[in-house]
């Protein structure tokens, strides 16, 4: 055991963890949004709520038909992007033409929608969700005990972000979606279905904030709120990033998790708002985040 | 020519001000009838809410700036007024200014960061920043944190008029809400209205003709969140209360969708859109969480098919402005 700054090494990469952790959620929901803001214009409000239900999904998965962890990490994310389709295809395609304030207004309600429904038959109280028994126990590093299922999410949701990167930035498939992002019409006319290119995007984006949902499910307790509680720290999260650059997201993510962390330990009191306070210094000298372009 | 468009355009200028005048008459007398006829303090409340989001609508409405972040000034002036009335004993009046001018610093100093972006990242700033303040009453001793600052006196207006008398306090809350309606029309009617309209409909435009609309905007900014924050402090008055319901998110969301049914850029919408909520609420308090389902559908229902909103239909039919 050793002190750094006087404080125990113990506290100190144990709030670097828990940081990381955050900033892996961070870094899947902004990568998330990032996404779904390029090809759709719209902000999707949504998103806490998307990651909520994945949380819950898992949870009921579980409860009530016995099906685990693993299965629960495909089919969540299947089932919170097959219902992201069908949002898309009844709402939100009837307002891609309209202000952004709409859209912005549109996923809000629904947010809406999808936290009363939880509420009503979970109540604002936690449930809990086990950690898998294969990635119970952990191990220790001398200067600090690593949980087995943390380094899970930290080394998985690094596998999904660069993932994710990789398939935008370096495939065929990501090049058409670049492109359509820059010019739909354009890319039509190259024969392309744009319109179902939207929509698979915003399946897959939501279906990110799903999987975040189900790997936070043994770390947090699994609420109502969970996703209301998150998503306006993301938003926070990608002003600061700048929502141009897929890496840009990925790393902004995992930088803040970090910084909050280490807030945690130094200056407790501010843990909670410093992201806030980064989003106003940022704002102050870089007002096109740090990676964006102004528009 | 000239002269016959120059008198189109008078009478329909005549129209468009006997419409407002009587839609305007119409309801300062339904603000008089309504405490015999309803609760005094439901029609209060729901005064409160319609000052809180005609303020709120004189930014999205007249200047294009959606702000998602409204309770932080609602909130927090609710807080102030509160705390000078409980704490240092100030009179009501006072302590309504005193709320409002908190309002109108935090608004300057939110706008100034706030307005740094456009569209849709200004709406999540604002959001963000509310939050950040959400946290902050959260935590200082000011606010009481989750118990909120109970038990504050009405006090006397003037040190005159007992505002503990129901319908004293009526007379104060109504006298001060109309005349902050009174105040944001002709703000929009002056020269200084029109060119926050110019900056909502093409902001490049009103820059090349040499306005600075970065200061347009703050002042717009700062004006709707110090009448959001005028809103608040009476609230905390009636209800003698001021809690962290009224900084939360939801709060935010709520006043975006009371001007939303009312009708966004109208003058009447927000009012109507606010009566029309808080006795939805009232009537759905006993539901609990379905609350939140239906106020989301209703969001979904007014983007999708009735965007206009109450007042922005009826006036559209009509053919006036309303």
């Amino acid at each position: 055991m050793f002190e750094i700054f006087g404080i125990p090494s113990q506290a100190l990469f144990g709030q670097l963890l828990l940081g990381l952790i955050n900033g892996s959620f961070y870094a899947l929901l902004s990568l998330g949004l990032a996404v779904i803001f390029g090809m759709l214009n719209i902000i999707n409000f949504t998103h806490g709520a998307q990651y909520m239900m994945g949380a819950f999904i898992a949870f009921m998965l579980l409860q009530y038909l016995g099906i685990g962890y693993w299965p629960a990490l495909v089919i969540v994310p299947i089932v919170v992007g097959a219902i992201g389709i069908v949002i898309e295809r009844l709402f939100l395609q009837r307002i891609q033409n309209l202000d952004h304030l709409y859209g912005l207004i549109l996923t809000f309600g629904l947010a809406l929608i999808i936290e009363g429904l939880f509420r009503n038959y979970y109540g604002a109280s936690g449930q809990p969700y086990g950690v898998p028994e294969s990635l119970q126990g952990g191990r220790n590093l001398g200067f600090m005990f690593l949980p087995n299922y943390r380094a899970w999410v930290i080394a998985f949701s690094l596998i999904v972000c660069f993932g994710t990167w990789f398939a935008i930035e370096r495939t065929r498939l990501g090049s058409y979606l670049r492109a359509a992002t820059e010019n739909p019409t354009l890319v039509r006319a190259f024969g392309i279905n744009v319109p179902r290119m939207v929509t698979l995007t915003y399946g897959f984006g939501v279906a990110l904030a799903g999987l975040a949902g189900v790997m936070a499910a043994p770390i947090y307790n699994v609420s109502p709120q969970m996703g209301s509680d998150i998503i306006i720290v993301v938003f926070a999260v990608v002003v600061i990033g700048g929502m141009g650059s897929i890496m840009g997201a990925i790393l902004t993510g995992f930088t803040l998790g970090i910084v909050e962390g280490l807030t945690k330990v130094f200056f407790p009191e501010a843990s909670n708002t410093v992201i806030f306070a980064i989003m106003i210094i940022v704002l102050l000298v870089r007002p096109a985040g740090l990676f964006g372009r102004l528009a | 020519m000239a002269t016959l468009a120059n008198t189109k355009a008078a009478t329909a200028r005549r129209e468009t001000d006997l419409s407002i005048a009587v839609a305007a008459v119409a309801m300062v007398a339904f603000l008089i009838a309504a405490p015999f006829l309803l609760y005094p303090v439901f029609v209060m409340k729901a005064l409160c809410f319609a000052l809180f989001a005609c303020a709120f609508n004189l930014l999205i409405g007249y200047v294009g700036l959606v702000s998602f972040g409204h309770a932080l000034y609602f909130g927090w002036a609710g807080y102030f007024a509160a705390y000078s009335a409980k704490a240092w004993g100030l009179q009501p009046e006072l302590a309504v200014l005193v709320g409002a001018a908190a309002a109108a610093v935090l608004g300057l100093v939110a706008g100034r960061i706030a307005i740094r972006r456009q569209g849709i990242y200004f709406a999540m700033i604002t959001l963000a920043l509310a939050q950040m303040m959400y946290l902050v009453a959260l935590r200082v001793k000011m606010t009481g944190g989750e118990d909120g600052i109970q038990g504050v006196p009405r006090g006397r207006l003037f040190g005159v008029f007992d505002l503990n008398n129901e319908m004293t306090m009526y007379a104060f809350v109504l006298l001060v809400v109309l005349a902050a309606f009174l105040l944001i029309y002709r703000i929009i009617n002056s020269p200084f209205g029109e060119v926050l309209k110019a900056i909502r409909e093409n902001e490049q435009r009103a820059i090349s003709l040499g306005y600075k609309t970065d200061d347009y905007k703050l002042v717009a900014f700062a004006l709707s969140a110090t009448l959001a924050g005028l809103a608040g402090s009476l609230k905390a008055l009636v209800f003698q209360l001021a809690s962290l319901t009224d900084v939360h998110w939801t709060m935010s969301g709520e006043v975006v969708l009371m001007t939303l049914v009312g009708g966004l850029g109208t003058v009447f919408g927000p009012v109507v859109g606010a009566f029309l909520i808080v006795a939805m609420e009232n009537y759905l308090a006993p539901f609990g969480q379905w609350g939140l389902v239906i106020q989301g559908a209703v969001f979904v229902i007014c983007v999708l098919a009735f965007r206009r909103g109450i007042v922005g239909e009826l006036a559209a039919r009509l053919h006036v402005r309303l």
